[in-house]
């Protein structure tokens, strides 16, 4: 198992943040757009630099995301940002019919994702924000692991032409990918090769499948372990490579099971390769209050889910 | 004026005719609306607006306009393309399969003049001021219009957009309520009532100006005093009454033709009420 260290721990939406501002940087048609959420989504240095390019919205994200469709005709590239439950399912209407059937080249950055928004509970944690957003066609839907990567990847999709739902969070995570890596939309990271079973992990579920991928070295399972942040397109020929050596695979995520990274990988494998596949993701239900790590526990998304999942996967393929 | 007025009120019959016959020939569509704005329409495209009919998207340097209402597409379509941005063969299309004539206007087919979809009510407004930011931020000084039903405006986030647009002085806005009074279910008295649109309107913070927006002289009047009401600090709401059905006489005056297509009697009955000026496509 390759081994993987960090020095520090960092939110995704702070990788956001900085995104944003550099994004801001390298091209002036960059704007940003809140709804009332500046704060928490990291928006302040951006507000600094480019006080005439951001736009306050209030509480109001329907029109917000109207305003930010607006705002492609005249050439700008708007992200816009507010908690992943006010970025999908409030507005859904609004991006299906003005964004993303209008081909309009919105960002739809979205934080707070899942369950570790932590105490606010159930009516903020949104887990069914994947699959609302890779239903809609044309959209490219983006769940990065680190703050890093959530920074490489908001610098990318500026460069991008299309609408991009680009899903982070709030907790303090550790930070282990590249600093300075490129962000390659559509294009998954191969984060340990292994021979024995294909590990599949999306945002903040990438750290635990390596913690999971250490505990099952242990144990002499050899775990390749594949980093799927871009949900849709999806790196088929990646996921299919892998699982014809493995022959079985686990995807993890922080979203209900229907509808989210498991249900795509499921998908493409009955197709193409039919083959065991097990999911940990939580089980069609709301969240609730709590800490965030008593949450990720409660509701089945840590590493020991991870490899229970695994040693399960394993034993199907076998039979 | 590019136009005399009788010139206007010419190219609105055929306008008129093009409307009654698209909806007629594929037996579905939204006629009444689409009547009651003709004249707006006409007047708008062949005389207000600073418009190219070499489409680009990003519209840089020209007047935008946004149709919030998209159920009037037919009158739409009509306008672009009587005035040039597509051929007038093209409307015989209308709502068929393979069609860049779609039901509700959509950028999806390509149809040069359509800058964004609309159809699920109650969106363009926040589009058209979206537009308008752009502009402002592109030193662009052209202005952007928008037109909305007045039943529409019983969608909610209207009102996010009416509370947006004054607070931010978005000054190069023209904005206009297609006020008939009617929606699907009948008058909006009875279904939702509007109470004091200009009141409510003026409370937010717009400048409102009123025009019978079935008078060509009315209507393309106001729109030239809402322009040079612009950059004053206050987008500007063009309130415009009209009759839904406007021109063709049994289908004036009640919602019963918003969404009826005419038989073929009917269709005779209602061309023999609008001469045509230009050549029928």
């Amino acid at each position: 198992m390759k081994k993987y260290t960090y020095t520090e721990k960092k939110d995704t939406r702070s990788g956001f943040g900085a995104g944003l501002l550099e994004a801001g940087k390298k091209n002036p048609e960059v704007v940003a757009l809140c709804a009332d959420l500046v704060g928490s989504l990291k928006m302040d240095a951006f507000i600094k630099e480019f006080p005439e390019r951001f736009f306050q919205i209030g509480i109001a994200e329907a029109n917000m995301i109207g305003i930010a469709a607006g705002l492609t005709i005249g050439g700008k590239i708007p992200f816009t940002g507010t908690f992943a439950n006010f970025s999908t399912g409030r507005v859904y209407d609004q991006i299906r019919q003005s964004v993303a059937y209008s081909d309009k080249n919105v960002k739809i950055c979205a934080s707070h994702a899942g369950l570790t928004l932590g105490e606010d509970g159930a009516t903020h944690q949104i887990l069914e924000d994947i699959g609302l957003m890779k239903m809609l066609p044309g959209m490219t839907v983006i769940n990065p692991c680190d703050y890093n990567q959530t920074k490489a990847a908001t610098i990318a999709i500026a460069e991008h032409h299309g609408p991009v739902y680009l899903r982070f969070g709030r907790p303090v995570i550790p930070v282990f990918t590249d600093p300075d890596q490129k962000f390659e939309i559509g294009k998954a990271w191969m984060v340990n090769e292994g021979t024995d079973v294909t590990i599949i992990a999306t945002g903040h579920m990438v750290w635990k499948a390596i913690e999971a991928g250490e505990k099952l070295a242990e144990m002499g399972i050899d775990a390749e372990i594949i980093n799927i942040h871009t949900i849709k397109p999806l790196d088929e020929a990646a996921v299919l490579k892998s699982v014809k050596k493995t022959g079985c695979v686990v995807t993890c995520e922080e979203h209900n099971k229907f509808g989210g990274l498991g249900e795509s990988i499921a998908r493409l494998l009955s197709t193409e390769l039919p083959s065991p596949q097990e999911f940990v993701a939580v089980n069609d239900s709301f969240g609730e209050s709590g800490t965030p790590d008593q949450l990720m526990t409660k509701y089945g998304l840590d590493s020991i889910n991870i490899i229970e999942a695994a040693q399960k996967v394993i034993k199907r393929a076998k039979k | 004026m590019k136009h005399t007025i009788k010139e206007l009120e010419d190219i609105a019959s055929q306008v008129r005719r093009d409307i009654v016959r698209m909806v007629h020939g594929c037996q579905s569509g939204h006629p009444g609306g689409s009547l009651g704005c003709a004249d707006f329409f006409t007047a708008l495209y062949f005389e207000v607006m600073n418009h190219s009919t070499d489409f680009t998207m990003d519209g840089k340097g020209e007047d935008l306009f946004f149709l919030s209402n998209g159920h009037i597409s037919p009158v739409f379509y009509s306008v672009l393309a009587r005035s040039g941005y597509f051929d007038i063969s093209e409307l015989a299309t209308f709502r068929k399969l393979n069609s860049r004539l779609q039901g509700h206007p959509t950028t999806h087919e390509g149809l040069p003049g359509i800058r964004i979809a609309s159809g699920s009510l109650g969106q363009g407004m926040s589009v058209a001021i979206g537009a308008a930011l752009a502009k402002k931020l592109n030193k662009d000084h052209s202005v952007v219009y928008s037109l909305h039903g007045d039943g529409e405006l019983q969608e909610g986030q209207n009102w996010e957009a009416i509370m947006y647009a004054p607070f931010n002085k978005v000054d190069n806005l023209i904005s206009s309520v297609d006020y008939n009074g009617q929606q699907i279910d009948g008058p909006t008295e009875k279904v939702l009532s509007l109470e004091n649109l200009q009141a409510k309107f003026e409370a937010f913070g717009w400048h409102v100006i009123n025009s019978d927006g079935n008078d060509m002289d009315s209507i393309v009047k106001a729109l030239h005093y809402a322009k040079s009401l612009l950059g004053k600090g206050k987008p500007i709401l063009n309130l415009m009454s009209t009759q839904m059905g406007a021109g063709v006489d049994f289908m004036m005056g009640s919602h019963k033709w918003h969404g009826v297509a005419p038989n073929d009697e009917q269709l005779a009955l209602a061309l023999a009420q609008l001469p045509s000026t230009l050549k029928d496509y």
